[in-house]
């Protein structure tokens, strides 16, 4: 009986899938993700045995990069730009609204475990700041109100 | 007959509600039995008047925007697939003065065709520069874009051509092609539109550049945050496969050019080229001692070009039109166009791909039309984080590499951020430093501990204690990180931080004693 809280073949299909092509980690990082959400850390023996690596050096590589996560995010992800430009358009007032509006800082979730709140640093929509994302999906000029709309769209979507 | 009508699947134009409105539009033209193709294009780069839908007439494409989903049924109602009068009617696209007064080569296509579709690709002119390619030997391929002029648009401005060069001349059993394209800068969106717009573009590039140098292997390193462009490169690399212009025999030459995307992982280091190696191969981003150059000894040892997005494809139409025609674009030692991204506090922020030698109050005033909010416009930052703030008395400056370096500010990859004068600098100042605490790799000291020091200096000049010694570290921390950081994520923080503090000294509580440079 499988006793992980996560999907051990899913993991192992992944591996085997690209464990072959050259530089194959970061593909495997984002292939884990992508199906799980996060990189468990029971899965870190997998991965390093099947690319000859050590288990620390894939620890390493998955907390050097801040798209990684080791724990499950909640069912929605929002990701805040906090860089120059949205800040020119009271980016900070939209973190301020939104840390208050679900009462928790970056990297929580909220206790019901509907959204992970994440800062970014550019999303490339700096001509629409302030600008932030939801489950990847882009949303440009977004001011407090129009964060409790799109809030409110993404719980009725649900 | 049936009408094309355009509406943008560019990601900013989706995140004003494009998907939306195409659906809206869509829906209208079955019920009202309007026989339409919707094309999902890129976007033409005016943003304020996105999500701009454009319909082709015998007269050519007309535009209305911004368009939002309860705006559909007036706009068929007023027979906008005739070009009909509407309140959201901008006439004809190409005549918009933003777009008109324009330089666009690299940009050529974007918003123009259906970003996915080889066909349209071809029709617009596309892979010629590869058919002359094939046509001619290695170093001339290097030569024409030698000639060119162009320099590296990813922040360092290093010639293309003499990096080509070095790689063209460096012994190696598998040499690589490895584009960046993780776009990091803040205020820099012109990557993202060519790969979501035009990838096949990019495509084309590295493929010539393979065949200039004999590599045979190529990488998109892109970063996670773009997945749009994610797909469209996709769907273009697998067209371009089908069609057989990448893979072992490329259009029947019996030359190979193979061509892969890999994500990045959101790391703003894995910018800098060595890092940037350093991840493809599976690893964390250190950044590299150099020598030895990726040139020589690159992706898993082997002779690399690494050029960024808009370098690259830049190279088709070098390659189609000839060098010259591209050098004389530009002024001084700064060739060709610039895409430069106008961006934060801005009436119309957009794309304008310009001629080098466009001046800053141009570009905020003509193009932009002052800030968005109406109130003065304080500084701008242009070259992204690491970039200078300049501020009006520096806005006659032309965009030339030197006309910049001689201000000690850079142009780096083209983005203008706007502030008004509600911003304060000395939170600016402190932002740079906190920006390069998260981002540092942490390989050498200088940038790992000063910057987590410059937010403590920072955070006591604000709260002012001892303010007047505090500004006095500050200069002297920016000093060790300039002169002792191995790239330049530590060596250019002080950039931002410097220019705030030298150019807005109110802010920082100084008086002008302090302003010496
Ligand atoms: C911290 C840091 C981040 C960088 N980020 C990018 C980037 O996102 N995109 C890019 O093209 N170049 C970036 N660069 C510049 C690259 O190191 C390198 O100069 C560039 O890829 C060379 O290509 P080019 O000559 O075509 O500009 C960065 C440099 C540093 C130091
Ligand atoms: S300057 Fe910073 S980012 Fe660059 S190598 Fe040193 S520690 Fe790493
Ligand atoms: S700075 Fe926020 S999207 Fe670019």
């Amino acid at each position: 009986m499988n006793q992980l809280d996560w999907d051990k073949n899913a993991v192992q299909a992944v591996i085997e899938g690209l464990k072959d092509i050259p530089g194959a980690l970061l593909p495997i990082l984002h292939g884990i993700q992508d199906r799980l959400g996060y990189i468990p850390p029971d899965s870190v023996p997998l991965i390093a045995s099947a690319l000859n690596l050590s288990r620390a050096e894939v620890h390493g590589v998955i907390t050097f990069y801040h798209y990684f996560r080791e724990t499950p995010p909640g069912k929605h992800t929002i990701h805040i730009c906090r860089a120059e430009s949205c800040q020119s358009m009271n980016s900070r007032g939209l973190e301020a609204h939104a840390k208050a509006k679900l009462g928790i800082d970056y990297h929580e979730t909220t206790a019901d475990g509907d959204f992970s709140l994440e800062p970014v640093y550019c999303l490339g929509n700096c001509a629409c700041s302030p600008a932030m994302t939801i489950d990847g999906e882009v949303y440009g000029r977004v001011s407090p109100e129009r964060f409790d709309e799109i809030l409110n769209e993404v719980r009725a979507e649900a | 007959m049936s009408v094309t009508v355009y509406v943008p699947r560019d990601s900013s134009a989706l995140s004003l509600g494009a998907e939306k409105v195409a659906k809206a539009i869509a829906q209208e033209a079955a019920k009202r039995g309007a026989d339409i193709k919707l094309v999902r294009n890129g976007s033409r780069g005016l943003f304020w008047l996105e999500p701009m839908v454009e319909v082709a007439t015998p007269a050519g494409r007309l535009a209305y925007g911004p368009v939002q989903p309860k705006d559909v049924t007036s706009l068929f109602d007023a027979d906008f697939l005739k070009g009909g009068k509407h309140p959201l009617a901008l006439g004809a696209t190409d005549e918009i003065p933003y777009l008109k007064k324009q330089e666009r080569l690299t940009n050529a296509r974007v918003g123009i065709t259906d970003p996915v579709s080889l066909d349209d690709y071809l029709a617009h002119e596309g892979y010629r520069g590869l058919k002359n390619a094939l046509d001619m030997a290695p170093a001339e391929i290097v030569k024409a874009v030698t000639d060119s002029g162009l320099r590296g648009r990813g922040g360092a401005a290093f010639p293309t051509g003499i990096k080509w060069n070095t790689v063209l001349n460096a012994p190696g059993e598998q040499k690589y092609i490895v584009c960046n394209a993780d776009e990091g800068d803040s205020g820099t969106f012109s990557d993202r539109m060519i790969m979501e717009g035009d990838p096949f573009v990019l495509v084309e590039g590295m493929t010539i550049a393979g065949l200039a140098v004999g590599a045979t292997q190529g990488y998109i390193y892109l970063r996670v945050e773009y997945p749009h462009a994610h797909q469209n490169l996709n769907a273009a690399i697998q067209a371009a496969y089908a069609a057989g212009y990448l893979g072992k025999n490329i259009c029947g030459s019996g030359k190979a050019f193979d061509l892969e995307v890999r994500l990045g992982a959101g790391a703003y280091v894995c910018g800098e080229e060595t890092s940037l190696l350093e991840s493809l191969e599976g690893k964390r981003g250190l950044v590299r001692f150099k020598p030895p150059l990726p040139a020589i000894k690159g992706l898993f040892g082997q002779p690399t070009i690494i050029n960024n997005v808009i370098s690259l494809a830049s190279v088709p139409i070098i390659l189609d039109k000839g060098g010259e025609y591209y050098r004389d674009f530009g002024m001084g030692r700064s060739r060709g166009t610039l895409p430069i991204q106008l961006a934060g506090n801005i009436k119309h922020p957009g794309l304008i791909e310009k001629a080098f030698g466009v001046t800053l109050r141009e570009l905020l005033y003509d193009y932009g039309g002052g800030s968005a909010t109406g109130r003065p416009i304080k500084a701008v930052q242009v070259g992204g984080p690491l970039g200078a703030f300049m501020p009006e008395s520096q806005f006659d400056t032309p965009l030339d590499y030197e006309a910049f370096a001689a201000l000690w500010a850079v142009l780096g990859h083209g983005g203008v951020v706007v502030f008004d004068d509600t911003v304060n600098m000395a939170d600016m100042a402190r932002y740079a430093m906190e920006f390069c605490a998260i981002e540092s790799c942490g390989k050498c000291t200088p940038c790992r501990i000063g910057s987590t020091r410059g937010v403590e200096v920072m955070d006591r000049i604000i709260e002012n204690q001892d303010r007047a010694s505090n500004i006095q570290l500050l200069r002297d921390l920016s000093d060790t990180m300039l002169n002792g950081s191995l790239c330049a994520l530590g060596g250019m923080t002080p950039y931002p931080v410097l220019s705030a503090l030298n150019h807005f000294p109110e802010d920082f509580g100084a008086d002008s004693k302090a302003k010496a440079a």
